[in-house]
């Protein structure tokens, strides 16, 4: 096995790299641009939702009821209106999101245990609402009328670990770092020798001595350096502007990161030896795409999907990457906690790679 | 005689199917060395296909190739460092400069990184890449980019070179360098084996086989092959060249009538006892008046009579 034949196909990447502007420019284009996206305009907490309230009591302890619900900072009572009707026109027209209605009753209704004590107007059409509105129906609040009211059974204390303040992009970019290496990876791999096969290099390639494997690992080495690249780059952006941790080693998230890139870059070369054209090697990638976003747990989680779809996900490679990432990110683990999941990436990139130099053929036919 | 000495490539009922159609139909093929072999065919006459399978890039349906000594299906890879190929359409790479393109070959064929400057140096010099080195090969011209890739091809000296139609997108200046380089290469013991549709890079070829729809229809020397034509090719001269075409056209003895500018150039079976009486005789009946004489073969009418022979093809 000659290295000189194996770093002219890697030197050879570089410079076919360095000369196309566009794949340079997607290579931090596309960090940066997602993790905006997904920092500032995904917004999963629920903050400052535009409410208006109508207090048909208007009594001293129904304002302090309203007081109360304003300190949470979910809602934003930005006005006040005369009857309930008025609330409904406003949620129809979609002025607010919340309408408080308390009954001119209030007083009574807190005294008495079994009755609620005001009512929700809420817009059913956004899930994360609803959601959010069931929390704040079980809110615990304290009346000072001295009344006895109990506490009901939901009013449970909600104290969420490793991200106390609930920001969403604590949670999303140690999963995003898996989308975004697997989308970049997938595509500059899974066109590689479609495209070599389209401008014909290919055909004087397999006529010289270069070997399968010398083509392919030439093809994947400098990609994992770019990988790498872009983590640090995700990394850094990530904690300059959403100030999210890096609570582990710097270094065990980078040795994991190394081997999923090598799974995904392995897997892209397979994709390449199935396609015929450059477009379709795009579809493939689409196609992995979709399933390692929604199957992953970076959106949904993981344990709460159903056992086929877990399955499922236990295959791609970036599932036991966000394990990892949000593992080392934000729980303080080390890589040698997370082995199994290395572990398992380590053996998809083994067994992709193998895959794509027995399927790649040194013939036409 | 030892055949791995005298001949590049031997092939004997090389076939290749693609379906329904026989792309090359049984080839027998004898390519000595250290000499120009042309492929003389149009297009879709199974000569890239042939050429593929001599280097192993396809597997032939029937027959066997033994090129330099070895048998392609046995030992392709063994090969592979002997042989230089150039394919039809460009297979460089177009975003790296000519430098790099040929420092990526020399690494590719393992040339000694201590020799690899002399080599390349040596190459841009030989064909004319001096002021060029740093330009991107997808911005050179039709002629540069072909004699760029010959520098490529021929970079790890090998012993065979396979050239498949290299001029088809060169203009004739530039053809006959690219041919001048083939003749210098030739002298230095290469043998070269170069398929064209072009009648003129045929007569250049010591040897040649002309092929038709898969089907070898002549083979030997050029000039063997004009003087063994078995036609008479006669010139004729006259003032009308559409109307005597299609009167000499519906007589069943000629064989062929191609026009040439103002003339015609008629084939005649050369067992004919007066072909001119024939051609004169046919076109004064039609009222038309002619100089009617008797040529020598081209390489075209050897083409065209072993087309037609072979059943033809039907352009």
């Amino acid at each position: 096995m000659t290295p000189i034949r194996l770093v002219a196909i890697m030197r050879k990447e570089l410079l076919q790299l360095k000369r196309d502007r566009i794949s340079l420019g997607m290579i931090v284009g596309i960090p940066v641009m997602q993790l905006l996206l997904f920092g500032y305009a995904i917004n999963m907490d629920v903050r400052n939702l535009k409410s208006a309230v109508s207090d048909q009591a208007n009594t001293h302890m129904s304002r302090q009821f309203i007081a109360d619900l304003g300190q949470t900072q979910v809602l934003n009572l930005t006005r006040s209106v005369a009857s309930p009707e008025q609330l409904e026109d406003l949620l129809r027209t979609g002025k607010i999101s919340v309408g408080i209605h308390i009954p001119s009753d209030f007083d009574r209704r807190v005294i008495d245990n079994r009755r609620t004590v005001a009512q929700l107007l809420i817009d059913g059409t956004d899930p994360t609402i609803v959601g959010v509105a069931g929390q704040l129906a079980s809110m615990p609040v304290q009346f000072d009328s001295g009344a006895n009211r109990q506490p009901s059974a939901n009013t449970l204390e909600v104290r969420p670990f490793y991200n106390p303040e609930r920001r969403t992009a604590v949670n999303v970019v140690p999963g995003l770092i898996g989308v975004i290496l697997t989308l970049t990876m997938l595509m500059f791999t899974a066109v590689a020798i479609v495209r070599e096969r389209e401008h014909g290099n290919l055909e004087l390639l397999i006529n010289t001595p270069v070997s399968t494997t010398q083509l392919m690992v030439g093809k994947v080495v400098p990609y994992i350096v770019i990988g790498l690249v872009q983590l640090a780059l995700i990394v850094a952006v990530g904690n300059l502007l959403f100030d999210v941790p890096v609570r582990g080693s710097l270094l065990g998230l980078y040795a994991g990161a190394a081997v999923f890139i090598a799974a995904n870059l392995s897997l892209g070369l397979f994709l390449s030896t199935v396609a015929r054209t450059q477009f379709q090697a795009m579809q493939l990638t689409f196609f992995m795409l979709l399933p390692s976003i929604l199957l992953s747990g970076f959106v949904f989680p993981f344990d709460g999907m159903p056992k086929l779809a877990q399955y499922l996900g236990e295959i791609l490679p970036i599932t036991h990457f966000i394990r990892i990432t949000r593992g080392i990110m934000l729980r303080e683990a080390s890589i040698l906690e997370l082995g199994n999941e290395v572990l398992m990436l380590l053996v998809f990139a083994l067994v992709a790679l193998t895959a794509a130099i027995l399927r790649f053929s040194r013939r036409l036919d | 005689m030892n055949g791995n000495t005298d001949f590049a490539i031997r092939a004997r009922g090389l076939t290749k199917q693609f379906g329904d159609l026989t792309a090359v139909n049984h080839l027998d093929l004898d390519v000595p060395r250290a000499k120009i072999y042309g492929f003389l065919g149009p297009n879709g006459s199974g000569k890239t296909t042939a050429i593929r399978m001599l280097c192993g890039l396809l597997k032939p349906t029937e027959g066997s190739a033994e090129v330099l000594g070895l048998q392609v299906a046995e030992a392709a890879n063994d090969l592979k460092p002997r042989i230089g190929y150039m394919t039809q359409k460009f297979s460089l790479y177009g975003d790296l400069t000519v430098e790099e393109n040929l420092r990526f070959i020399a690494d590719i064929y393992a040339w000694p990184r201590k020799n690899q400057k002399p080599r390349i140096d040596e190459l841009v010099s030989k064909y004319g890449f001096e002021k060029r080195r740093r330009q991107l090969a997808g911005t050179l011209s039709g002629g540069q980019k072909q004699r760029l890739a010959l520098a490529s091809a021929v970079l790890h000296k090998p012993e065979l070179l396979l050239l498949d139609e290299p001029t088809s997108a060169v203009d004739p200046r530039n053809r006959r360098d690219f041919w001048a380089k083939l003749f210098e290469l030739a002298e230095d013991g290469t043998t070269i084996l170069v398929s064209t549709h072009y009648m003129d890079e045929a007569e250049r070829c010591h040897r040649l086989a002309i092929l038709d729809t898969g089907n070898k229809v002549a083979d030997g020397d050029p000039s063997t092959l004009q003087a063994s034509i078995g036609m008479t090719v006669l010139e004729v001269n006259a003032g009308n060249p559409g109307d005597a075409q299609k009167a000499l056209t519906d007589n069943p003895d000629i064989v062929s009538v191609t026009q040439l500018g103002i003339r015609l150039r008629v084939l005649v079976a050369d067992d004919h006892a007066d072909p001119i009486a024939l051609v004169s005789s046919d076109l004064a009946a039609h009222g038309l008046k002619a100089d009617v004489r008797i040529i020598a073969a081209s390489l075209e009418d050897v083409f065209v009579a072993s087309t037609l022979a072979s059943g033809g093809s039907d352009e």
